[in-house]
């Protein structure tokens, strides 16, 4: 992975740079011991690490406001950081940064019931949103898997989604404002408990920006009400060109259930052995298909999709009659990621194609895998064609990572080139910006990079993401 | 004023590039129902979508819909119906409110970020959209977005396009991902609340997880009772089990009567054209606001300036229509948003009025500077719809 030069004169202010900082947050809110450093060396994707100068942590807007535009006067550039959770590298570090993380601005600030909506500061991790309003019969819909530990910080940065998503959308479905800092320290809001905005979607484009047009500080998220219940069923193909054609079906059966997760052998192998979810080892493909609703709704929608599945001959069709064995079905599938990782090290991918494709994709997938030797196990959300390769590789083995990631490529060129496109959900960081010119043509780039133009002048929020290196250069190292 | 209607996004892009080398302001119009919207374009020209037209790519199981933005919005709603499907965000069509005549485009209902009552369950315009083409000031084709419905590859133009008035790029195809047309559909219907406790009443309706999709609220007129309604849809049972739950949980608002079938139809198309301020004298005006905070703002700007109103998205969309004499009431309802937050969009007056009055809410000093970048940085010679959204 090639980054930037570090600029020199950045590097050389260190010590200024660490005093002003202290002078601003106090002792306990900067890092600059290189031992405690390493902490903030990587993210989620930990393949690549590079310590930053130093960490700033800063507990309030007022107090991430100061550390911007401390940054800014000394040329220094920024990365946002929520809770590290990015498997695309978007908090990676670079070596002349200052990582600055929201993690101590964890608290929900205002809820509104009747309004249906909450406030909170942009640290507070996903599930705790919910966990702060379920009391109440709310919750906040995203859920990507990683909803334990990750950041709102994070999930406004990179649009995450979820398994969910089918029925409730994504992060900017159900983000209705944000007070966020710019590039030059100056502090703004953008929407807020109203709908929709009063000019341009400014909302609509930080969110998914993978924090390089402002660093976000609160968010006011939409909450809804809990459903009276909800059950899933399982069933089990002989093959997953079949069981995509029954996602099909079931979408055109006119019932939008609010998950249908996709497994296949290698992934069903690896979770039951890792998981005993009492999944059937003896099918090509297994679908999760959960609805909601009353007793009464639940039963008419599940009739409907067994209804669908049956003309597709399932192999096993399973329908939860309790919540006991509802866990069970969701308990493979949520510890299909910590299984693979039993089979050894694993680049997760996250292109989203055309459902129409997904036979096809999945053929060619293990075409690519046999070609280069490697494991590809599959898990991931159907209904929405959010593709989730896991490459099997082994790290210390001499090449391998090399080998897994042209594959991984590969495999994200195969999702562009029938019609998806890179990154469902994850975001593009490091991981994909040198593959953006297979998704988009340079002048779409360029719209896109004068659009941080205009936000970063300097280029100095989260740089080295999104675009390609060669495409940023310029900007990159303008005079400012 | 010339009227150029190109054929293919190649010969758009090429007209384009061809006025911006001489700076000549044009008028960008799809079917022209919606021209009335915003502030009155200062243009030498007009550049009409509606050459470029067609369903490029609909694939139901998929809830997949790829159309040319000149394609007229019924033709779109004929294919999807045939299919049992429908876009989300029930396009409010402005020919009722406006008194145009054309035929409104798919582009037009995007330009305008036109999402109506459902706007509440199913999302925004924008909330459907996946993937756009457009062709900036510069006279560049790009795209942004795709064919599916997770992407998150690159920042978000498509957002961006939606509700920008053509003033950031002509839109030549929009991707969208629609919705099944639910088997059954109904409102209940409660009488003679006042405006507090209707909103109130609408708060616990979408509060409850009976999936409310339309929640409105007529005051009272001279020929009829004040009328609160709540809709539900989906299949025949799920149905008819959120409205029973629904007319429960309601109950001490009131005992909520039934509305379905053609009568049904009639009374959602009322709420989203606003049908109630069609053919009637005054401004109109387009609030959004946190539900809770709108009766007793509307109480106060009805006070000063005798405006009737009403309200739907459960009480966050208030629409008012005033008398349209000096600055059509701006000054007293943007104290209103000013105070509790959210905006307020002067919808229908005079072209002179217009121009005279800020259409769209004022944005704070450093918004306002981000917007004018984007518009520079998009259209960096100003001729798309100049002076449509800001002086």
């Amino acid at each position: 992975m090639e980054m930037p030069q570090p600029d020199a004169r950045a590097l050389a202010a260190k010590d200024d740079l660490v005093r002003r900082l202290t002078e601003a947050l106090g002792p306990d809110g900067v890092i600059s011991a290189p031992e405690e450093l390493i902490a903030y060396e990587c993210d989620a994707l930990t393949a690549y690490r590079c310590p930053p100068m130093a960490v700033a942590l800063p507990r309030t807007t007022e107090e991430v406001a100061e550390t911007v535009r401390i940054c800014a006067s000394f040329g220094v550039p920024i990365v946002p950081r929520g809770a590290g959770t990015s498997l695309a590298g978007g908090s990676l570090p670079t070596a002349d940064s200052v990582i600055l993380g929201v993690a101590r601005m964890n608290q929900a600030l205002d809820v509104d019931y009747p309004n249906r909506v909450i406030r909170v500061q942009a640290g507070m991790t996903n599930l705790a949103v919910t966990g702060a309003v379920q009391g109440e019969g709310f919750f906040y819909a995203p859920d990507p898997s990683s909803q334990l530990a990750c950041a709102i910080a994070g999930n406004i940065a990179m649009n995450s989604g979820g398994a969910h998503c089918l029925k409730y959308g994504v992060t900017t479905n159900n983000l209705m404002g944000v007070k966020m800092v710019t590039a030059e320290g100056e502090i703004v809001e953008v929407g807020g408990a109203h709908l929709d905005p009063a000019g341009y979607d400014l909302l609509g484009l930080i969110c998914g920006s993978e924090g390089q047009l402002g660093i976000v500080t609160e968010a006011t998220l939409r909450i809804l009400a809990s459903p009276e219940g909800a059950r899933p069923v399982l069933m089990g193909f002989s093959s997953s060109e079949i069981a995509g054609a029954c996602v099909a079906d079931i979408i055109k059966s006119g019932v939008i259930p609010v998950a249908i997760e996709f497994m296949d052998r290698p992934c069903i192998h690896a979770t039951e052995a890792h998981a005993k979810a009492g999944y059937p080892l003896d099918v090509e493909a297994l679908l999760i298909v959960e609805v909601e609703g009353s007793d009464a709704e639940i039963e008419t929608q599940l009739a409907t999709i067994k209804a669908v599945a049956e003309r597709h001959s399932p192999m096993v069709m399973r329908e939860s009659t309790s919540e006991a064995e509802s866990k069970a079905i969701w308990l493979g599938r949520k510890a299909a990621f910590g299984a693979m990782g039993q089979l050894g090290d694993y680049i997760c991918l996250d292109g989203t194609v055309p459902v129409a494709t997904l036979p096809e994709v999945l053929r060619r997938t293990a075409e690519l895998a046999e070609q280069y030797g490697l494991e590809v196990a599959n898990v991931f959300h159907a209904g929405d064609g959010n593709l989730h390769p896991l490459i099997i590789f082994n790290a210390n083995a001499p090449g391998e990572l090399e080998k897994a990631e042209a594959l991984g490529a590969d495999l994200l060129r195969l999702c562009v080139d029938v019609g998806g496109c890179l990154t469902g959900e994850h975001g593009v960081g490091v991981e994909k910006r040198d593959l953006m010119l297979h998704q988009y043509r340079a002048p779409d780039l360029e719209q896109q990079m004068a659009v941080k133009d205009v936000f970063d002048p300097g280029w100095m929020l989260n740089p080295a993401k999104v675009f390609p290196l060669s495409m940023s250069e310029g900007r990159r190292h303008a005079e400012h | 004023m010339t009227t150029l209607t190109p054929a293919s996004e190649a010969e758009l892009s090429e007209a384009v590039a061809a006025a911006a080398a001489v700076g000549q302001p044009l008028e960008i119009a799809g079917g022209g129902t919606r021209r009335g919207l915003g502030r009155p374009v200062q243009a030498e020209g007009t550049l009409s979508t509606s050459g470029i037209r067609g369903i490029r790519l609909y694939e139901p199981g998929a809830l997949t819909l790829v159309v040319a933005a000149g394609t007229p919005l019924a033709e779109i709603e004929a294919a999807l119906d045939a299919e049992g499907q429908r876009l989300p965000f029930e396009p409010m069509d402005h020919r009722a409110l406006l008194g145009g005549t054309g035929e409104p485009t798919i582009g037009g209902a995007v330009a305008c970020g036109a999402s109506g009552p459902r706007r509440i369950q199913a999302g925004a315009c924008r909330d459907a959209m996946i993937g756009v083409r457009f062709v900036n000031g510069r006279g560049e084709a790009l795209s942004n977005g795709g064919r599916v419905m997770k992407n998150v590859t690159g920042y978000d133009l498509v957002k961006l396009m939606a509700g920008s008035y053509g003033t950031l790029g002509v839109l030549t195809e929009v991707g969208f991902k629609v919705l099944p047309r639910p088997e059954r559909a109904l409102t209940l219907v409660l009488e003679g609340l006042a405006e507090d406790r209707a909103v109130a009443a609408l708060s616990a309706a979408v509060t409850a997880p009976f999936d409310v999709n339309g929640a409105a609220h007529l005051p009272a007129r001279a020929d009829a009772p004040a009328r609160t309604l709540v809709r539900v849809e989906g299949l025949e049972a799920q149905a008819e089990y959120r409205a029973a739950s629904l007319a429960r949980l309601l109950a001490p608002f009131g005992e909520a009567s039934r509305v379905d079938g053609d009568a049904h139809e009639a009374l959602w198309r009322h709420v989203r054209d606003a049908e109630r301020f069609a053919g009637r004298e005054g401004a109109v005006w387009r609030l959004s606001m946190r539900p809770s905070d709108t009766p007793g703002a509307v109480g106060r700007i009805r006070e000063a300036t005798g405006a009737d109103a009403f309200y739907d998205w459960a009480g966050g969309l208030v629409w008012l229509c005033l008398p349209e004499t000096g600055d059509a009431g701006a000054a007293v309802i943007r104290a209103e948003t000013a105070r509790l937050g959210g905006h307020a969009t002067l919808v229908r007056a005079a072209a002179a009025t217009r121009a005279a009055v800020e259409v769209f809410e004022p944005e704070p000093a450093p918004l306002a500077r981000i917007s004018a970048g984007l518009r520079a940085s998009f259209d960096p010679s100003g001729i798309l719809n100049p002076g449509r959204m800001r002086a």
